[in-house]
């Protein structure tokens, strides 16, 4: 498989140059020749007028992917308790299943020690079995101990796809796991589709992928893996297919999780694990968690963000009493972190949370892309700024131009009458 | 015996000064310059203050990539590192992750023995963190990911190191030969210094093809990659919404209420 560009054709134009997001196109005299950073990632095939670039298929035959079957889910947990991301991934997982077959199922697989009690959770936010590994040595979490069970685990169970939260535990698990099964991994990902049709209905709906070659009837149940790449300037949808399983880490807080059911239960595996104390190679000398407040961006119905345009540190002073009032929780641009000005538990975007929530305040925010990455999918985003051709009035559904630290106040004050300002409009 | 440290660095374009073009929704990549990674800069100051305080230290920067790459190893180099490799090879490109860890594994194993190996927790173009660690399994070396602080015993064999988690962190000890990835909480990088610019003369940078690391074709390369880009797009821009018209900032205020309230969001 690659991108080649048909000589008859290149008429040396250089549109395919600009359209390259990785300086992957060289210019051979009135040739455009394909150079060796090429990703085969298409951004040059449609800005091409003369048709002379395509994408050759990989001549690889069919490989019998069969035995592989169901989702599971890396159910994550520290110190007995399941991250919040897991039963997200379980909502997911519960989803992606239907949509392969009937029969298919969702598998939450729980590594540690003492840590039956989370099964029950599992069978209740919607896992159809679970695959519990526990051992003494597997109570805290290391690379070796855990990629070693889990590889185990996989080879004798044959899941034909896994994900995990992309967490800093996550993050460092599964390339390990995947580098051992010598199959395909997805970072940090944030749509899943298992059919084309349902591909269909994302792309059409969120981006400006054109959709006209995709085959909604299409019998493709491969994993259809989409992630910000390039700083969030670019989306690209990863697929694994000549091995198996396939592997993402999906960002916390973008998946659903469904609805508790209480007194649920499913099947459950208890897996007996092969590990010794040579397996794990580092000591953890201990674990400290930080005394500092924590910030649930991504569990926040409303956030506040400061940006740069607040001019100085002590403007979230205001954005914290916005949020108060609001009953919201402060973010932050990466300005506004770099600068020194708050903590990055508080940065919202590609590098900071992503988050979704009701209602997000961009406050002095200009809206670079990396930042828009990060909250462009909530449900309403206000926009206060004084620059009117500040970007982040592209993705406002309401822009005020103007001085925060006069509109801000403004909105504390009069925020318990909205509703008979409401009123007094309808009389 | 020399400590031998090999770090592993990428050049990258500045994400942060692409924009899109807000008619062709296409990214506006002229103007973008080059750039060491910035995690990997703090993974190559670590080992810099190691040779700082132990002299007999060996620093040798592993990248992959088309030719220009050479000029972040020029980089590396003036600030002090000893040499520089270049993996660069028309039939390595393309390879995903799985793919360019095992080309950077051939390359390593060709510098022979290494102490430590130290990498940027991911880089800024791909975001993925995942080179690292796949690198890491294909040498056989533990692992430890997102270091914020290090410690190397005068031993030169046990390391203690902070790993940032969420909600704090965790202290690790782990024995020579490991990998470690940097984030930028680990240290400030160094600029590069004049002697360091004028000793770049004494200072070698190897460039190396698919042969000369004597890899499996089959394992590298866009061919080789488990992973193939499917489809890729620009991310569809939220419509523009309203803009508040008003004379003061309490009608401001009073109207983007009266706005919230009707469509029930407050």
């Amino acid at each position: 498989m690659a991108i080649i560009v048909i000589k008859d054709k290149c008429k040396g134009c250089k549109l395919c140059i600009k359209a390259c997001p990785f300086e992957a196109i060289d210019m051979d005299g009135k040739l455009a020749v394909i150079n060796e950073k090429c990703t085969a990632c298409n951004q040059c095939i449609p800005s091409c007028k003369f048709d002379a670039i395509i994408k050759t298929e990989s001549e690889d035959g069919p490989v019998d992917l069969s035995a592989y079957k169901n989702i599971w889910v890396y159910a994550e947990q520290r110190k007995g308790k399941l991250l919040n991301v897991a039963l997200e991934l379980i909502g997911e997982g519960h989803r992606l299943s239907r949509e392969i077959s009937d029969d298919a199922k969702v598998c939450a697989l729980i590594v540690g020690n003492n840590v039956e009690h989370i099964a029950k959770e599992c069978f209740e936010y919607g896992a159809d079995s679970v695959y519990l590994i526990e051992d003494p040595l597997l109570e805290n979490y290391t690379t070796d101990g855990y990629t070693k069970v889990i590889v185990d685990a996989v080879k004798e169970y044959k899941p034909e796809i896994v994900i995990y939260g992309a967490t800093h535990i996550g993050r460092d698990l599964a390339p390990r796991v995947a580098a051992r099964l010598n199959t395909g991994l997805t970072a940090d990902c944030t749509r899943l589709d298992v059919k084309v049709s349902s591909y269909i209905d994302y792309a059409v709906k969120n981006t400006t992928l054109d959709v006209s070659s995709l085959d909604p009837n299409s019998e493709d149940k491969g994993l259809k893996q989409t992630r910000p790449a390039f700083g969030g300037n670019l989306m690209a949808t990863i697929i694994c297919p000549k091995t198996r399983p396939q592997m993402s880490t999906v960002r916390p807080g973008v998946m659903q999780k469904r609805e508790r059911k209480i007194g649920a239960a499913g099947e459950l595996v208890k897996v007996k694990p092969v590990i010794a104390k040579s397996d794990i190679k580092i000591e953890i000398l201990d674990i400290v968690k930080s005394a500092k407040e924590i910030v649930s961006l991504t569990d926040a119905e409303i956030i506040c963000s400061g940006g740069r345009g607040l001019g100085d540190p002590s403007g979230f002073e205001l954005i914290k009493k916005l949020a108060d009032k609001v009953g919201g929780v402060v973010g932050s641009s990466r300005a506004a972190v770099d600068s020194g000005w708050i903590d990055h538990s508080h940065q919202v975007g590609q590098t900071g949370t992503t988050v979704k929530p009701k209602i997000y305040f961009a406050c002095g925010i200009s809206g670079a892309i990396q930042h828009l990455a990060g909250m462009q999918t909530s449900d309403i985003i206000i926009a206060i700024n004084k620059d009117p051709d500040a970007p982040i009035f592209e993705v406002a559904d309401y822009g005020i131009v103007g001085d925060l630290y006069k509109v801000i106040p403004q909105i504390i004050e009069q925020w318990d009458d909205a509703e008979a300002l409401y009123d007094a409009t309808t009389k | 015996m020399a400590f031998k440290i090999i770090v592993c660095a990428k050049q990258v374009p500045d994400t942060n000064e692409i924009k899109i073009d807000p008619v062709k929704k296409t990214l506006i990549r002229e103007g973008v310059p080059s750039i060491l990674n910035h995690d990997d800069a703090n993974a190559l100051e670590e080992a810099l203050k190691i040779k700082d305080m132990y002299p007999d230290t060996h620093i040798t920067v592993v990248t992959m990539g088309p030719p220009q790459a050479k000029d972040m190893l020029m980089e590396c180099l003036a600030k002090g590192a000893d040499e520089g490799v270049l993996v660069s090879d028309r039939a390595v490109g393309g390879s995903d992750t799985w793919a360019t860890s095992n080309a950077l594994a051939a390359a390593i194993l060709k510098l022979g023995d290494c102490d430590l190996l130290f990498a940027g927790r991911q880089a800024i173009d791909g975001d993925t963190a995942q080179v690292g660690p796949q690198l890491a399994e294909k040498l056989g070396l533990p692992q430890v990911t997102y270091v914020t602080e290090f410690k190397i015993d005068k031993n030169m064999k046990d390391i203690t190191v902070k790993r940032a988690m969420e909600d704090g962190y965790e202290l690790i000890k782990i024995q020579t030969p490991c990998m470690l990835t940097a984030i930028k909480e680990l240290n400030k990088p160094r600029y590069m210094s004049i002697n360091g610019i004028f000793g770049l003369k004494n200072k070698e940078i190897k460039v190396w093809n698919a042969k000369d690391i004597e890899v499996d074709l089959a394992t590298v390369g866009l061919d080789a990659s488990p992973t193939n880009v499917y489809r890729s797009f620009t991310p569809a821009p939220k419509g523009k919404g309203k803009m508040i018209e008003a004379d003061t900032e309490k009608e401001a205020a009073q109207s983007l209420l009266i706005n919230l309230k009707a469509k029930h969001v407050i």
